[in-house]
């Protein structure tokens, strides 16, 4: 492996009960010290994925090499390299910080004075070294969140597994996450792999984003790059008959690229702006009614748009997943503080 | 992969023994159940005669030993069971995702488990002995080695139910079923002398009635068993449900 390569996934696969693969043959490589995030609607195997890298969840077949370690040989291995911060809080309530991170350092083999010099270490990264002998039920969301992040920290990790980092937090406690995720990729000198459904988080976050759909990986890239590949901007339009109209406009050279979903055709372009007038004369020209039109700069659901061809599907969420964030507010506790 | 983790079992141990004592509530609850049980079924039923308690016993002599198992009994099986706690609020996975063998995890949540029952244990123990009971203090060593058995096999019986299970919602009906028969026909609270043959069966197959009469011969100085048997099926079973729960719980997936 790479020396630069610090995680290398190969054709992995989990099926669970049933034909369906939570995790479809993915591949791709992690470079050290970047913040890599897995993007994707909830249900996408994100998850799956981050678990059968923990060494929780054992594949179906394919592999994967975490800092050289072979994740079905060598978990203990793979276990000493990685700190994971899961999706579902999993701190004992019951315990004081400080005894959560001496919990954690113990399960870790660390010693004594390194031991305490490390949690105070710690703690201070994420600003709760004046809060550490408190009882962690009675933290904020957002306190407990830091608290993980901490503690996964804890044994000098390799890697980051950073499971929906923000998932239930309110739009402050999420950037202030979010400056203590790039903070500590600095400064500590740790990999992040992160998993998110959130678009903005991948994109203010991570150096390089997958973007996952369906167990499948669909596309792997800078934000940027993966922006930049729609064209520097978008026009976005609905019109009376998109096909045919669709057919024409790709005939003209400054269209980069041109698809159609359910209601609107979206066109990537350079100086979009400068060319409503010449797409609104070409419509006119052969007779398509054009309803409405506006341009933008590409964000990463229209990627996900691009190579998927649906929209990210949590904009709705349904019962069963509302449940379940109401139930992850409540055990995280409803604190407003962060 | 070092098998056996001391300072994971330890801390493993030590977070259990720090969750008990600050649980106030259940620990509470814990003494408050048994020391009912103690008094009011020791005094109330102080004038029945039973066959198979020998003259010169009280009825509060021969119950003590049966609430003392009851306690250590039932704290070890809600041990063992609060995996599904650590399951349910996530912390389990903190504990599956570290460099620490399952063996280890087993074995620290077992001494936890069963440190926090002697604990209550010995609490009843003192209340008997405020209230009268004459609890040999020779027989006491053995008394112990009978509540660790007690202790370790139920809590491998918890962790066993607990890997059958999702959440709490099936624990009740185990309770309630197993449980509960089981202990009443382990002549914890009366004799099996005086039971018809067929209940009597059950009792002789039932392991707890091993356990009780075991901790009733250390403790009081009488026993319908001779204790070598006492001990002897006390430790098999005790050896079968600590690796039984074990094996269980090391295939669980978080």
């Amino acid at each position: 492996m790479n020396d630069s390569v610090v995680i290398h996934v190969e054709g992995l696969t989990k099926v669970f009960e049933g034909p369906f693969r939570a995790v479809d043959n993915v591949s791709f490589d992690i470079q050290r010290k970047e913040i890599f995030g897995l993007l994707g609607p909830n249900g996408a195997g994100k998850t799956t994925t981050i678990k059968m890298l923990c060494t929780l969840l054992k594949p179906t077949s394919g592999t994967a090499l975490v800092d050289d370690h072979e994740i079905i040989k060598n978990p203990d291995g793979v276990r000493r390299s990685i700190g994971v911060v899961f999706q579902d809080p999993a701190l004992d309530d019951e315990l004081t910080a400080r005894e959560n991170l001496d919990f954690h350092a113990r399960m870790y083999s660390m010693k004594g004075g390194q031991r305490r010099e490390r949690i105070a270490e710690v703690l201070k990264l994420v600003d709760l070294h004046d809060r550490a002998d408190i009882i962690v039920k009675k933290y904020s969301s957002g306190m407990k969140r830091r608290l993980e992040i901490a503690r996964g920290l804890m044994h000098y990790p390799k890697v980051l597994f950073l499971d929906e980092p923000t998932l239930g937090l309110d739009a402050q406690t999420r950037r202030s996450i979010w400056d203590y995720v790039a903070r500590l990729n600095r400064e500590q000198n740790v990999t992040v792999f992160l998993t998110t459904h959130y678009m903005d988080e991948a994109d203010f976050l991570c150096g390089r984003v997958a973007i996952m759909d369906h167990g499948k990986l669909v596309v792997v890239d800078s934000p940027g790059n993966l922006k930049n590949s729609l064209g520097s901007d978008l026009v976005t339009l609905e019109c009376s008959d998109p096909e045919r109209f669709a057919e024409r406009l790709r005939s003209e050279d400054w269209v980069e690229n041109l698809k159609i979903h359910d209601s609107a055709m979206i066109v990537g372009t350079k100086r979009s702006a400068e060319r409503i007038p010449e797409v609104v004369n070409i419509a006119r020209d052969i007779g398509v009614r054009v309803v409405s039109i506006e341009t933008r700069k590409p964000t990463l659901e229209d990627v996900f748009l691009y190579h998927t061809g649906s929209e990210m599907r949590d904009s709705e969420p349904n019962t069963a997943d509302r449940m379940k964030t109401m139930h992850r507010q409540y055990a995280r506790g409803m604190g407003r503080r962060s | 992969m070092m098998f056996i983790n001391g300072q994971a079992i330890y801390v493993i141990w030590l977070r259990d023994v720090k969750r008990f004592i600050r649980a106030r509530s259940r620990l509470l609850g814990n003494i408050v159940q048994p020391f009912f049980f103690l008094s009011i079924l020791g005094f109330g039923l102080s004038s029945a005669i039973f066959p198979g308690i020998p003259s010169g016993y009280r009825f509060i002599d021969f119950l003590t030993p049966g609430i003392v198992a009851m306690a250590v009994l039932f704290s070890s099986i809600f041990s063992g069971v609060s995996v599904l706690w650590d399951k349910q609020f996530g912390f389990l996975q903190e504990v599956l995702v570290a460099p620490v063998s399952r063996l280890s995890i087993v074995i620290g949540r077992t001494f936890g488990g069963a440190t926090t029952a002697l604990m209550q244990g010995f609490v009843i123990l003192a209340i008997a002995l405020a209230l009268g009971v004459k609890v040999s203090l020779i027989g006491l060593a053995t008394g112990i080695l009978f509540m660790v058995l007690l202790a370790f096999s139920a809590v491998g019986f918890g962790l066993i139910v607990a890997s059958q299970m999702e959440d709490f919602h099936g624990f009740q009906l185990i309770m309630n079923l197993i449980i509960f028969p089981l202990f009443f026909l382990s002549s914890a609270i009366f004799p099996i002398e005086g039971l018809p043959n067929w209940l009597k069966a059950v009792a002789f197959v039932n392991p707890l009635t091993y356990g009780v009469d075991g901790l009733r011969y250390s403790l009081i100085g009488f026993s319908s068993i001779p204790i070598w048997i006492d001990l002897s099926v006390l430790l098999a079973f005790c050896m079968v449900m600590v690796s039984v729960g074990s094996y269980l719980f090391g295939r669980s997936e978080a």
